[in-house]
């Protein structure tokens, strides 16, 4: 709250409304991974006598991968609050930390699916492994995604500087990863957790 | 940028703190090693675990929300919120509602072993 207030205040009403258009962008999102979610959950006991979740999953490796997502969540808030001081060193350092941690996690996605298709596990081996790599992968290229932006992003902190338009879609890039946390929690719990409870 | 401000006086800019990311945090890393811990414990799902496993999931989720999202920190016409509402129920009317149809359907299928029997006694042998 003591942060200095930065914009004008035409400059903050369009933030707001931005930011207001870009929240239904991410419930519409929600809706997406809702609708992944429930083909997962009516297809999952369809394994065609191969692999179950708790035979594939390792508990460990997803526990990482979690914390290392929800460590970027909270580095990328650490640059907005960088951003709110006008910290433009800051902004940019934090920014890369959360780069690094994405990509991370990326990597380790990639090296799971890599090994379940090598194994002969891809997504044509059953109904259960087609929404399997649907659901996560969907999650995955939205971190692509993410991740693209984030470097854009960098790029015109480092050029730029702090500017209204930059700021405002650093506000956007924030929100949009933490919502990918978001539905992490429930990739975490349904797809691995209950998977590893044979529910 | 020239869009022309609007005559009341307008609310003071809410900017997040250090204080709400550093909790979101704490409190989402402790919720995450409880559902952990009490699945590896558990090796045989009990609807209590199952429960509390989703549960604490609902529970980091409100936190993730509030904390990191900042869902509650509007200032008056909570648009936001009321967005998010109408797509929790949209959300739950999808989610209950496959899984409902498809049990539903899964069911009143009958298993091939069934259908032969019934197209014996249909064909009388």
């Amino acid at each position: 709250m003591s942060a200095p207030v930065v914009s004008t205040n035409a400059q903050q009403e369009r933030t707001d409304k931005t930011v207001f258009g870009f929240w239904v962008y991410l419930m519409t999102d929600l809706v997406l991974f809702a609708s992944l979610f429930a083909t997962y959950a009516v297809l999952h006991h369809n394994t065609f006598g191969g692999p179950t979740g708790a035979e594939l999953f390792s508990l460990p490796y997803v526990l990482t991968e979690t914390l290392i997502l929800l460590t970027s969540s909270f580095t990328a808030g650490l640059a907005i609050l960088a951003m709110h001081r006008a910290d433009k060193r800051q902004v940019i350092i934090w920014l890369l930390v959360t780069f690094g941690l994405g990509l991370a996690f990326l990597g380790m996605e990639l090296s799971e699916f890599s090994r379940l298709v090598a194994d002969g596990n891809s997504w044509q081996r059953s109904g259960f492994l087609s929404a399997f790599f649907t659901l996560v992968a969907t999650h995955g290229l939205h971190i692509t995604v993410g991740l693209t932006w984030m470097g854009v992003m960098i790029y015109r902190v480092m050029t730029g500087g702090l500017v209204p338009t930059t700021m405002r879609r650093l506000t956007l890039l924030s929100l949009f990863w933490h919502f990918l946390d978001l539905i992490w929690i429930f990739i975490f719990t349904i797809v691995y957790l209950f998977g590893a409870l044979q529910l | 940028m020239s869009m022309p401000s609007s005559t009341k006086p307008t609310p003071p800019v809410v900017t997040p703190t250090l204080r709400s990311y550093v909790a979101g945090f704490v409190l989402s890393i402790l919720l995450t090693l409880e559902a952990y811990v009490l699945v590896v414990r558990h090796a045989v799902a009990s609807p209590i675990l199952v429960a509390a496993v989703a549960g604490l999931a609902l529970v980091q989720f409100i936190v993730q929300l509030l904390f990191f999202l900042h869902l509650g920190r509007e200032t008056k016409p909570r648009w936001k919120f009321y967005v998010f509402l109408y797509t929790v129920l949209l959300v739950a009317v999808l989610v209950i509602g496959s899984i409902w149809i498809m049990s539903n359907l899964g069911y009143h299928t009958p298993s091939p072993s069934e259908v032969d029997h019934y197209l014996k006694i249909q064909s009388g042998l």
